[in-house]
């Protein structure tokens, strides 16, 4: 048992060596390079603020990753209800004119009910209804959301006038304040642990969420035990969704401040190996999004003083999902030194 | 409607959609022995890097088909190995193997190449003007002249469709993929089936990457298979799990960016809302509203011979 709970541990390890040794490979220090990489992530105030902004829509949509895993269902479509959030917010961002502080809250919320809906509604109702497997109705919604966001910015109703594919500029009560100056940080990443905790607490200590998680271990069960299925299954879109949904709302709110076709649904890629280093746990997906926010951010650092391209970012956590995924191999040493023992009771009597 | 009576239109349809045929070809390959392969994505991009590499370093096309070829394939056995001997769970090995790709394809374009891309005079496939077919009428301009690639797909179609439905390898491998158990009980090496299948796979995500880059193309660029990998395996469940099937899905995907292409800047219609029409119809397709579609019984659970 213990091994297993040190497992992703060792996934980390196994993947910074492999990566030192493509580094070296490459002609290049990897003891130079991952320096760059650490001071580049929290070696000043400044890259500690980069960081944190990228930790921030990590967190959450790992967050809602995470949830989904939990109640059983693979949303692997975080990253186009992630765009849903940024379209919706951006809307009320400068389309509505609404007092300061409430500017934000109702677009937060806006960008959350989207998200929730472009998860809910057509992955959800093909799921319960008919069957459709969540992973690829999810994955092609965040095409078509892709596809969406592009063509509202790029003549469409969301396009400033002009030729530049982007939407007007949020309109200034609706801007989400920055928390370092001269950083991209905003005073948003305080709602980070807050959510975490709400996830936590949702999962652990609400009747909902011990139905969700009964559903997502054994559905039969939880129907044995009065779980509708289509309830748990549009439940758990929903919150997965609106928690993506809320994400990009504060990546358009906060970082980008207005809605261009370069809005990045990568996030929701990331977020899957985020919840899955975690195991699905609300405060160990906090520390993956920090890890995976230090890797991208100090990525770039590297690029620049170490000469070893940043795409060695997206090595390390290939590497770390995938022997998180292959933890099968834990089962394979245990029988190995399982024979072996029996091995040892064999031979012996006959000594 | 002008834009449909161009055989532009269809001929580059049939271009397009070869590189995800190849794929979802592979996708049937995998899915018809049990695995579920969300790996396409990360093995047609492999494949596509070493397609380009090798053909420049060797100046030849044909050596760097043969790399995508081998490039695929033991990417696929990494996968295999993984979700067949190890029972890891299918959708996260193949997220693993998609993240892996493009982090090391990426690494190794700018390691290598750098700034100023892949060399220019990388030699591409060539194209095939065949004889009798480009005559005919309507359909010489649509069918006539293609990267060779587009009429090696077919050799590959038929082949494939007669070894997985004519051929005893072919009941074997599909009954491995419907019910393991009985298919062990009958003396068929169950898990060797299943890795031989995703290696199979991987040879045609590796092909489906080598037509992007050098069939269609003579260059590689980070993410250059954007989604292509995922498209085929929409094209695959879409396709009913059949080889030709999967043809006709990935040729729908391929005339609907053509059709984004020819689109492009015409003001009656958006591009991008085209681009979204291979993905509704998966949806709908999934959910039982276009076709009907079944998946292998054992579709994407891991075999434990012990139990």
């Amino acid at each position: 048992m213990r091994a297993r709970t040190i497992w992703p541990g060792i996934a980390i390890v196994i993947a910074f060596v492999v990566g030192g040794l493509l580094t070296y490979a490459f002609g290049n220090d990897p003891f130079i390079a991952y320096g760059a990489l650490v001071s580049g992530a929290f070696g000043s105030l400044y890259s500690i603020a980069s960081t944190l902004t990228v930790t921030l829509p990590l967190a959450i949509t790992g967050l809602a990753v995470a949830f989904s895993f939990r109640s059983g269902l693979f949303n692997i479509g975080a990253g186009g209800q992630y765009w849903l959030g940024g379209i919706a917010a951006a809307w009320v961002g400068y389309a509505v004119r609404l007092p300061p502080v409430i500017h934000i809250v109702v677009a937060m919320l806006a960008g959350a009910l989207a998200g929730a809906l472009w998860a809910a509604v057509i992955p959800g109702l093909a799921k319960a209804y008919r069957g459709a497997h969540e992973v690829i109705t999810t994955l092609m919604m965040t095409y078509i959301a892709t596809d969406l966001g592009h063509y509202l910015v790029e003549g469409g109703p969301m396009q400033q006038p002009g030729f530049t594919p982007q939407s007007p500029p949020m309109a200034p009560t609706a801007v989400i304040g920055r928390l370092v100056p001269g950083t991209q940080l905003t005073w948003a990443i305080v709602l980070v642990p807050v959510l975490a905790v709400a996830v936590w607490y949702v999962l652990q200590r609400t009747s909902l969420g011990f139905s969700l998680r009964l559903a997502g271990y054994n559905l039969r069960a939880a129907r044995y035990a009065g779980v509708n299925p289509v309830t748990a299954i549009l439940t758990a879109l929903a919150i997965s969704g609106g928690l993506s949904g809320f994400a990009g709302s504060i990546q358009v709110l906060g970082v980008d401040r207005r809605l261009f076709d370069g809005f990045d649904p990568s996030y929701g890629y990331t977020a899957i190996v985020v919840a899955l280093l975690a195991r699905n746990d609300p405060f160990g997906t906090l520390l993956a999004a920090v890890l995976f926010g230090a890797l991208d951010t100090g990525a770039n650092q590297m690029q620049i003083i170490a000469n070893v391209p940043f795409n060695l970012a997206g090595v390390i956590q290939g590497i770390i999902i995938f022997f998180i995924a292959a933890e099968g191999l834990l089962r394979y040493f245990r029988r190995r030194r399982g024979a072996q023992a029996q091995g040892d009771l064999q031979t012996a009597p006959a000594e | 409607m002008n834009v449909l009576l161009n055989p532009e239109l269809w001929s580059s349809a049939l271009t397009l959609a070869i590189p995800i045929a190849f794929a979802a070809l592979g996708g049937v390959f995998s899915e018809r022995s049990g695995v579920v392969n969300i790996a396409l994505e990360g093995k047609m991009l492999i494949g596509a890097f070493a397609a380009v590499a090798f053909s420049a370093l060797f100046h030849s096309a044909w050596i760097g088909l043969l790399a995508a070829m081998v490039a695929g394939a033991l990417t696929a056995m990494l996968f295999a190995w993984a979700t067949v001997y190890l029972r890891a769970d299918h959708i996260i090995a193949g997220l693993a193997i998609d993240i892996l790709a493009a982090g090391l394809t990426g690494f190794l374009f700018n390691s290598i190449y750098g700034q100023m891309g892949t060399p220019s005079d990388t030699p591409s496939l060539p194209i095939w003007h065949v004889p009798v077919l480009r005559s005919i009428p309507v359909l010489g301009p649509i069918l006539g002249h293609h990267e060779a690639l587009v009429y090696l797909f077919f050799l590959v179609l038929v082949v494939a469709n007669w070894v997985l439905f004519r051929t005893p390898i072919g009941l074997r491998w599909r009954a491995v993929g419907e019910y393991p158990r009985a298919a062990d009980a009958a003396g068929v090496p169950v898990l060797r089936v299943k890795f031989w299948a995703v290696v199979a796979a991987g040879v045609m995500a590796g092909l489906g990457g080598a037509d992007l880059s050098i069939g269609i193309l003579n260059s590689f660029s980070p993410n250059m298979t954007t989604g292509r990998g995922f498209i085929a395996l929409a094209a695959v469940i879409f396709g009913a799990w059949r080889p030709w099937g999967s043809f006709g899905a990935a040729l729908l995907f391929g005339f609907a960016t053509s059709l984004s292409f020819q689109l492009q800047g015409s003001a009656a219609i958006s591009k991008n809302i085209v681009l979204m029409l291979p993905y509704v119809v998966t949806i709908l397709a999934l959910a039982g509203f276009v076709g009907r579609t079944t998946a292998p019984a054992a579709d994407g659970q891991p075999y434990d011979p012990e139990r």
